[in-house]
């Protein structure tokens, strides 16, 4: 019950935050210069025809009514046309926001393993060589842009050494799957096609890990000061002084109550790499939501522009309430506080 | 009279000189000891050192730069993509342009942006949290606070991204894109400092003796949040450089001739892997000035620690 309280508050509140976000994406793409019916038909159509798509588009009425015309549509899910491709926009985004999701969770996958896993080492190896090489890699991780660690690998194991496909989603000659899901490996696996999946899988790996290098280095970062700091407290010494094996200590005691911040960075850390994924997908010509994003944006293609950007806050919002969910069930004292202050 | 002027020098007279000279010490003797606890940590002292040597290369690039001219409309065919060598250590690029000297001219542009980001965004993000971190509670509060809630609902790549693509691509236009997705970060900052300090004897008792809110905002309240925001400055300086690079490499940014470190890995990433060199240095060039705007932004934390609220 408290937990649905909590939740109908936050959706009441991201309401208002989406409505906002809506109202700036509408000025982004309506008031700044430019004629969308003029960008859509190019340079050399007649000025009758852009004023008939003007209208078309109710470009000529106020600008709050045009909002108005423009928010109905988006609530119907109704995006409007792109103005380069004269495709539905809603339709491309159901289109390529598989591969985009596929991309992001596997980096999420990749980051959130690896993070703890190398915080968890530095921190139970604290002041050695260990940690010390843990944690200087895991500094230049952070102040790596994902652009950078993208032309890197692509230079090392895509080109240089030829070890991984460089840039698209499968080999040519290699039958994709049947859509199920929209994310190639787990189709792949579905329809029994271990050969696709496995091209599928080395197409997705270079991408992926470049995406999550840089979340994957602050979630080591954060689990290991969290770590640090709660061995160092009465309980840990206590539990071991009574006996309990170093497993269950390390495990049950230490683990959980460490992962409260890595798991906050993680979920913003996920939602981040839509972003991130902009130029990671454009650099590896990878098909998804964010590089049709960018093709947009390079396109001025306004409609398709507004719809990825409500997409993606609509998913930056959704994952934060995840977020605050899932840290409300690591720790009992946000739980408690949430409960007081119904 | 002798001994007259020794009593003077036991116990002066508190004057308004006295008091400022008092306080000069003072301020001193803490410069002292944070020089002290910075320079503690190597690393800091090498964030510092990065950051002096890159703002020197920027500042004086025409004359440290091997070949200045190269930063300008330049051709020359027959140095085209040569590997590094003493007389071109990063290489040259398609057109024989030398890619150090450009490099050294990418840094001049992205501190610049830097600069000019912080510049705008700092005012009127620290401002607006001020106002709506004093006035918590208010209806001025909840505007500015929901306003800021809706542009930090989108990372702020995306948003600047969108921005810059409708502008023109040029510099002016994305600082200006850059600069509209920035400031909510500092009110943000600033807002949860300013709530937390308004409830302190020290600004109660300027209410009482009736300040108006611009000292209470700027005198009271202000002079508390320093380290802070300065603190936020040098660690967002490096996430500025990176951002406008992600702009530039992809073509939103700084146009040709002028060398901007992301546009510069863009075009060279064309000339992977055989030319290596054209978009591998200017991607280090940017880490490298990232990275020392963060040790240096780390040192100032910790040397910060403790004293914030």
């Amino acid at each position: 019950m408290r937990l649905l309280a909590f939740l109908a508050r936050r959706i009441y509140q991201s309401i208002f935050v989406l409505l906002g976000l809506s109202v700036l994406i509408f000025i982004i793409a309506r008031i700044l210069p430019g004629d969308p019916a003029r960008t859509a038909l190019g340079a050399r159509a007649p000025q009758w025809v852009v004023e008939r798509l003007r209208e078309d588009m109710h470009l000529n009425d106020p600008v709050p009514v045009q909002y108005v015309y423009w928010l109905r549509g988006a609530l119907g899910g109704d995006f409007g046309i792109s103005l380069v491709t004269r495709r539905d926009v809603a339709n491309d985004i159901i289109e390529f926001f598989p591969a985009s999701f596929e991309l992001v969770l596997l980096a999420g996958i990749i980051s959130g393993v690896a993070g703890i896993g190398l915080g968890t080492l530095s921190a139970r190896h604290k002041d050695t060589w260990v940690d010390n090489v843990v944690r200087i890699l895991s500094y230049m991780g952070v102040v790596t842009p994902a652009f950078v660690f993208a032309i890197i690998l692509l230079l090392i194991f895509g080109l240089a050494l030829g070890w991984l496909p460089a840039i698209g989603r499968l080999s040519d000659g290699i039958p994709a799957p049947p859509t199920v899901t929209g994310l190639m490996t787990v189709d792949a696996l579905l329809a029994g096609q271990l050969a696709t999946f496995w091209d599928a899988l080395k197409h997705l790996i270079m991408p992926a890990v470049a995406l999550a290098l840089g979340a994957l280095s602050q979630e080591a970062r954060i689990t290991r000061a969290t770590m640090a700091d709660n061995l160092s407290k009465d309980y840990i010494a206590t539990a071991r002084s009574l006996g309990i094996p170093e497993r269950i200590v390390m495990g049950r005691f230490l683990l959980k109550p460490s992962l409260i911040p890595t798991v906050s960075i993680l979920g913003l850390d996920f939602a981040g790499s839509f972003s991130n994924a902009f130029l990671v997908e454009l650099i590896f010509n990878w098909p998804g939501l964010s590089r049709y994003g960018m093709n947009a944006m390079l396109r001025k293609d306004l409609n398709a522009i507004s719809a990825v950007i409500l997409v993606l806050g609509v998913i930056f919002i959704t994952v934060n309430i995840v977020v605050d969910l899932v840290v409300g069930g690591l720790d009992p004292r946000i739980r408690l506080r949430a409960a007081r202050s119904e | 009279m002798a001994k007259q002027g020794k009593v003077e020098k036991l116990a002066p007279p508190i004057t308004r000189q006295y008091v400022r000279e008092l306080q000069r010490q003072n301020r001193m003797e803490n410069l002292g000891r944070g020089w002290y606890k910075f320079s503690r940590n190597p690393l800091s002292i090498l964030g510092a050192a990065m950051v002096l040597l890159v703002t020197l290369l920027a500042i004086f690039a025409p004359w440290v730069a091997p070949h200045p001219d190269h930063a300008e409309p330049f051709t020359d065919f027959g140095h085209a993509h040569l590997p590094p060598s003493l007389e071109y250590p990063f290489g040259t690029d398609e057109i024989g342009r030398d890619i150090l000297s450009r490099v050294i001219f990418g840094f001049r542009l992205s501190l610049w942006m830097g600069v000019v980001v912080l510049a705008l965004v700092v005012p009127v993000g620290v401002l607006l949290g001020l106002i709506a971190g004093y006035a918590q509670g208010t209806r001025v509060d909840t505007i500015i606070m929901r306003l800021t809630d809706v542009f930090l609902a989108v990372p702020p790549l995306i948003l600047a991204l969108a921005i810059a693509s409708v502008l023109k691509p040029n510099l002016t236009n994305s600082m200006v894109a850059v600069s509209l997705m920035w400031w909510p970060w500092y009110t943000r900052l600033v807002y949860g400092l300013a709530s937390t300090l308004r409830n302190e004897f020290f600004v109660s008792s300027a209410e009482t003796m009736g300040a108006s809110t611009a000292h209470i905002l700027f005198r009271e309240l202000l002079p508390n949040m320093i380290s802070p925001i300065f603190t936020k400055m040098s660690l967002d300086m490096g996430w500025v450089i990176i951002i406008g690079s992600m702009l530039s490499f992809v073509g939103l940014g700084v146009q040709e001739p002028t060398p901007a470190l992301g546009t510069m890995v863009a075009k060279g990433a064309r000339f992977l892997p055989d030319q290596w060199w054209v978009s591998i240095f200017p991607a280090l060039a940017i880490v490298a000035v990232v990275l020392g705007f963060n040790l240096l932004g780390d040192g100032l934390r910790d040397l910060f620690a403790g004293e914030e609220v």
